[in-house]
């Protein structure tokens, strides 16, 4: 049987959905994995809702249409609501802790709950929440290196932006501190 | 993270979309006329930025009945040529389409099919099947119409899509989806230049004084020649079944098998691999070509398999070609989602279980 | 015997371009229709780009004028002879490309493709053939057709209450920027038929300067559809048509003396 990851990054439009999903499915790539990263896509993309679908395997991907998950990161209330229970037994549930009022109740899965945009703040840089997100997240299911995010983003941004990788970096780091905080507790 | 986005797309982790325009671009598209409509708009735009660099014309016509129009001139003057649009704009190119389809001019239409019908939604969807296959315009023709299920293939079928149009003089069609078009995946690009230019003695490029003029039209008044037309376009369709493609997935030992293309194959693929777990013998017959049919392939399943399902993103299009090639010798079933809803492969999964359920129940009725 | 036989000894005064092919023109008599082809023909051969010259044929009446123009022709379809034009042109710039449109094809149907043929500045020429009615199909009401003009369609004359008024599209054609020489002319009388030759040979001129759209509205007649004689007809077109479509220049290039003068 092959091996395959299948997650849900879900939040609000412009929030950086679509970014996770694409670093994520980038730095797979890197590593010669299989992957499709499958956005929804419309109107409703600008503050309305925002997901997107990666898989990432060993083998060829037969279908980029999928309604379980191994994962799900989730940043806002709508998609918790819809997308806790698409989550296989068994699978990880990580979300943003400020987004969300009505907490998860399966007690099947694995719930984490990350403070990403109080810890992006304090890092000085509210735009890396979801990097924090990424780095708690692969903390917990390392799919593809920390380090390829690295490379990924070093091959996709532009020269001038080039700074912005160590805060990236720290933003990673942060998520995975948060991770073993979490399982301190 | 805008730039993120930017940059990855040229990191060859690319969508659908712009998979298919940057392989166009190195298969020697010389010019692309288009107009913008959701979900393919990035073709249009990833030309806009591209072709100018790298010595080709992009224009956003006002409409796109200009826009297939313009296609029409250019061809005619010998260029390779494409448009693309999704099902709204494809229905507004009908008239072009059969004008160039009579005028027997190669271009590239490609429909990134949404929901309708009508404006419909922007979501994926196969609804426009019949549009494609069997003419859309007025008048007996065909396009020639390839279904890609990849992102890889919606690069590499520009470059055989275009060879099949200039081979054979008529325009063809890459049928993809709404998901196709926006989704990512891993893609190596075909090689540019690649594809060499055929001389093209019919164009009009202005008549040298030892030639006949070169006139390309579609009116022949005279009923005796529009009949001969006619049947050379007929004779060019028979010709065309020699073209047919299609992809087989664990037949050797299916007793159902599934017809499905584009994305409704890559979602039927998953559900073979969770039928096979509970001992359903699932296959798949892929048509990547849906003009010309795979007839014969589907029709030769006819005594190995107990019955076949259609998987679409439509009420039930492509069922019709696959009844005619089974022609009553087997059940063919439908399964499909509509209006940009996508089927997910348990839902096929259950409808596989629900027929088998109804079969054993007649089976037993009838005493067998 | 033959015809160089009978005049030899004559000089030859006129003779058929050799742009043009042998076919009779299957024109009704009188029509504008004929005259106008030649001329263009004429000065297509006399500027001796035959071998450089693409034009497109409409639906309407002059459908089949690539079966009398001796040059490489596409038929477009209804209305869409300035977008078929666009495409040659933008493939084949240093080409020149013509698009040779009726009433009802230009300014009905095509008059999205026309206005933003023109708006892009397409370097074409578009001839622009108008009398006021649909001719092939049998004598139907066009965008041109007068007010209380009678025609199989208007039985009762148009009423500009119920379907609008005669659309002056070259008017509307002569405040676009992309357009740089906008002209009306007609074939009536001798005096017009030069003009309107001088006419094709500037916008020829112009679009090997690389201009932009050259358009050139011919008021015409047509007997047949408007149920007169070749000779009524001209005088109806120069007592009705004329009033309402005045003939001359709606837009001439600035000549450099005059951009310099408007710069100082």
């Amino acid at each position: 049987m092959h091996k395959a990851h299948e997650i849900i990054f879900a939040g609000f439009g412009g929030q950086g959905v679509l970014s996770m999903g694409q670093i994520i499915a980038y730095a797979a790539m890197i590593e010669d994995k299989e992957v499709s990263w499958m956005p929804s896509y419309g109107p409703e993309m600008r503050g309305g809702t925002a997901n997107c679908t990666v898989i990432v395997s060993d083998s060829k991907i037969s279908s980029p249409i999928i309604s379980t998950f191994d994962s799900a990161i989730v940043l806002n209330q709508p998609s918790l609501d819809k997308f806790e229970k698409a989550v296989k037994p068994g699978g990880l549930l990580l979300f943003e802790e400020s987004a969300i009022i009505n907490l998860p109740t399966r007690s099947d899965i694995e719930i984490l709950s990350i403070p990403a945009n109080e810890e992006a703040l304090k890092l000085n840089m509210k735009r890396v929440a979801n990097m924090i997100l990424v780095g708690a997240f692969l903390e917990k299911r390392p799919i593809v290196k920390i380090e390829n995010i690295l490379n990924a983003l070093k091959k996709v941004l532009p020269e001038r932006h080039h700074h912005l990788i160590p805060v990236n970096k720290d933003a990673l780091a942060k998520g995975k501190e948060l991770v073993n905080e979490e399982i301190k507790l | 993270m805008d730039q993120t986005l930017e940059l990855i797309r040229e990191a060859r982790l690319m969508k659908g979309n712009e998979a298919l325009a940057e392989a166009a671009i190195r298969a020697g598209v010389q010019a692309y006329f288009g107009y913008p409509i959701t979900p393919q708009s990035e073709i249009l735009e990833y030309l806009s930025r591209e072709m100018p660099k790298r010595g080709g014309i992009v224009l956003q016509a006002e409409s796109e009945l200009a826009a297939i129009n313009m296609i029409y001139g250019a061809s005619g003057a010998g260029a390779r040529v494409m448009t693309s649009s999704s099902s709204p704009g494809i229905s507004l190119m009908q008239e072009g389409l059969s004008y160039i389809a009579s005028a027997q001019l190669p271009c590239l239409v490609v429909n990134v099919n949404r929901g309708g019908p009508g404006l419909g939604t922007i979501q994926p969807s196969q609804g426009d099947y019949f549009q494609a296959t069997k003419g859309g315009g007025h008048g007996d023709y065909h396009l020639i119409v390839l279904a890609p299920a990849s992102v890889q293939e919606m690069a590499d079928f520009v470059f055989d899509a275009i060879t099949l149009a200039e081979k054979y003089r008529n325009p063809a069609l890459i049928l993809a989806d709404g998901a196709l078009g926006q989704m990512m995946e891993k893609v190596e690009l075909p090689e540019e230049g690649s594809l060499e230019y055929p001389e093209k003695s019919w164009a009009t490029v202005g008549k040298p004084k030892e030639r006949e003029r070169n006139i390309i039209t579609s009116l022949f008044i005279q009923p005796e020649k529009m009949e001969k037309i006619n049947l050379e376009l007929q004779e060019k369709y028979r010709r065309l079944k020699e073209e047919v493609r299609y992809e087989l997935v664990s037949t050797d030992d299916a007793e159902i098998l599934m017809v499905a293309y584009g994305l409704s194959a890559r979602i039927c693929q998953k559900t073979i691999d969770l039928a096979r777990e509970k001992g359903i013998k699932l296959g798949l017959l892929r048509p990547i070509t849906l003009y010309p049919f795979p007839e014969e392939a589907v029709a030769s399943f006819a005594s190995k398999v107990d019955f076949y399902l259609v998987v679409e993103m439509n009420a039930g299009q492509m069922i019709e070609d696959v009844k005619l090639s089974v022609n009553g010798s087997r059940p063919v079933f439908h399964y499909g989602r509509m209006g940009g809803m996508i089927s997910s492969p348990e839902e096929v999964l259950s409808k596989v279980e629900e027929i088998l359920e109804t079969q054993s129940v007649s089976n037993t009725s009838t005493g067998r | 015997m033959q015809i160089n036989d009978s005049i030899e000894g004559l000089e030859l005064v006129y003779q058929r371009p050799a742009t043009l092919t042998d076919t009779p023109f299957h024109y009704c008599p009188g029509c504008g229709h004929g005259v106008a082809h030649k001329l263009l023909m004429e000065v297509v051969e006399e500027m001796g780009i035959q071998e450089n010259t693409i034009g497109v044929a409409p639906v309407g009446c002059s459908v089949f004028a690539y079966h009398y123009m001796n040059i490489d022709m596409q038929e477009a379809a209804h209305g869409r002879a300035s977008a078929v034009a666009t495409g040659i042109k933008r493939v084949l710039p240093d080409k020149f490309v013509f698009s040779y449109q009726g009433d009802g094809d230009l300014a009905a149907i095509g008059t999205a493709e026309t206005i933003h043929t023109v708006n892009r500045g397409e370097n074409i020429l578009i001839v622009f053939i108008n009398n006021g009615i649909y001719g092939m199909t049998g004598g139907q009401m066009a965008p041109t057709t007068l007010i209380g003009q009678i025609t199989s369609t208007s039985p009762y004359g148009r009423d500009e209450k119920l379907i609008g008024y005669p659309l002056k599209i070259t008017d509307m054609i002569a405040i676009l920027p992309g357009a740089f020489y906008v002209t009306r002319q007609s074939v009536n009388t001798a005096g017009n038929v030069r003009k309107l030759k001088k006419a094709f040979q500037k916008s020829f001129e112009f679009q090997k300067l690389n201009k932009g759209t050259c358009f050139i509205e011919v008021v015409s007649n047509c007997p047949s559809g408007w149920g007169m004689t070749p000779v009524e007809a001209n005088k109806w077109m120069e007592e009705n048509m004329f009033p309402y479509y005045p003939l001359g220049d709606l837009k001439v290039p600035r000549t450099e003396k005059e951009k310099g003068s408007n710069n100082a």
